[in-house]
């Protein structure tokens, strides 16, 4: 295909295309995804993720200039919400970074959720594989703001870093399940605030509570919009990745993650085969029928679909 | 079908941004994919969103006066980097005599006061330079 190898070769345009052919056509996604596989695997994946408005752009703004002036190329694929109404949105991060656009070693793409509710969208994987194939030795992915369950990037991102905000909530809220769960770094960010240092306390504290933790996050105070803190979170970073790489972790944690989707794509076809199975001569609504007038009950109808699939 | 892609963009010094904002918001809630870049963009800044974002649409809101300069230089970089997909069109305060001359140098439609969003999201609708399915 041209188109891939011109993005191979460098030129932004046609990664750019090559984005919007995997984000909306899924037959487009799997020719492109077949032949550039082997070009994959290189970046390195950070994750940034947080509560909505603690800083992730600027955040961001400020990591990647530092990993620019490092001689890297750095892609970043910032993901905001769509309207569950319109089907539209407002995709803003590109504010907070508008010094980046133009450096020839940084592409920024903006996606929106299109429904997907875990902070990414569906096919943020797919856009990161183009990224990766496009010779980016970094990618950065920001979630959408998430609140507490939104976890989708730890099965995207080999390192991630939480950033947290003073004055959101007392010491429960950071021994709570879920997303305080998934930080590899945990960043309080605004730290010129009152109450940072409570909130660095308190997180603290929580991540000394568990025993059972391989390796302890680290705690780092940052204030990014006046790049304050910017290099401890490097620091930490490369820790993170040195951590990972020696210990064979980060062989693990993406053949893991490489399971996962493997299983998702088995699913998701399967659930094609499904749909077109129920949905043949009105089944489904016969079916239904019969559970609500007794004469079935749901068990008895599944069994009898999946007799019947697994008969083809 | 997918959503249309639109980078809303504010070139130049001028420091007001409300209005640009009403229409992201409106082409928001027509279904649509808005990117925003912020006040004070460079056009090679906008260029360089626009073939990243690999939009469909390029909306230039511009009050400073300044549109005679920056419009056509919007076009004239993305002509340079054979980008040749895209609808590119203005809106804000932009006196008729110069609109002809805007049109010539490669915007398809100008937007002044008083056009209704509606009009403006049909208009986007009807023009687009590449299919979207």
């Amino acid at each position: 295909m041209e188109l891939i190898q011109r993005m191979l070769s460098g030129e932004k345009r046609a990664c750019a295309k090559l984005i919007t052919a995997v984000e909306n056509n899924p037959e487009e996604a799997e020719k492109i995804l077949r032949e550039i596989h082997q070009y994959t695997g290189n970046a390195y994946v950070i994750g940034i993720t947080g509560p909505p408005g603690a800083g992730k752009s600027t955040l961001t703004d400020k990591v990647v200039k530092s990993l620019i002036n490092e001689g890297k190329k750095v892609g970043i694929i910032a993901v905001d919400p769509t309207s569950p109404y319109s089907g539209g949105s407002i995709l803003g991060d590109r504010i907070r970074m508008q010094d980046l656009a133009l450096n020839p070693n940084v592409f920024i793409r903006s996606m929106g959720t299109r429904g997907q509710l875990g902070g990414l969208s569906k096919y943020t994987k797919n856009a990161l594989k183009i990224l990766d194939a496009a010779g980016y030795d970094y990618i950065i992915i920001e979630t959408v703001g998430v609140g507490q369950s939104e976890v989708d990037i730890v099965k995207t991102a080999d390192t991630i870093v939480m950033v947290m905000v003073p004055g959101l909530g007392d010491d429960i809220q950071s021994i709570k399940a879920g997303i305080m769960e998934i930080g590899d770094i945990f960043v309080i960010n605004k730290s010129d605030l009152f109450g940072a240092d409570r909130t660095a306390t308190e997180v603290n504290m929580m991540l000394d509570l568990s025993m059972a933790m391989e390796r302890r996050p680290p705690v780092v105070k940052v204030t990014a919009s006046r790049s304050e803190g910017i290099d401890d979170l490097i620091t930490e970073i490369n820790n993170h990745q040195e951590y990972l790489k020696t210990s064979g972790k980060l062989h693990t944690r993406r053949k893991n993650n490489l399971k996962l989707e493997i299983v998702e794509l088995i699913e998701s076809e399967l659930r094609k085969i499904v749909i077109s199975h129920v949905d043949s001569e009105n089944k489904l609504e016969l079916e239904t029928d019969k559970i609500i007038t007794k004469e079935k009950n749901m068990y008895e109808v599944r069994d009898e679909f999946l007799k019947k699939i697994g008969e083809r | 079908m997918r959503p249309i892609r639109v980078l809303v963009a504010k070139p130049g010094l001028d420091g007001h941004d409300r209005g640009a904002k009403v229409i992201a918001r409106a082409l928001r809630d027509a279904g649509m994919e808005v990117i925003y870049t912020g006040l004070r963009q460079t056009p090679e800044q906008i260029v360089a969103a626009a073939v990243q974002e690999d939009v469909d649409v390029v909306g230039i809101s511009i009050l400073s006066g300044a549109h005679n300069y920056l419009f056509p230089r919007v076009v004239e970089l993305l002509n340079e980097q054979s980008v040749d997909d895209v609808l590119i069109i203005g809106g804000g305060v932009i006196p008729d005599e110069d609109i002809p001359l805007l049109k010539e140098a490669g915007i398809a439609e100008i937007f002044t006061p008083g056009t209704t969003t509606t009009q403006m999201i049909e208009y986007i609708k009807n023009n687009l330079k590449r299919t979207i399915d």
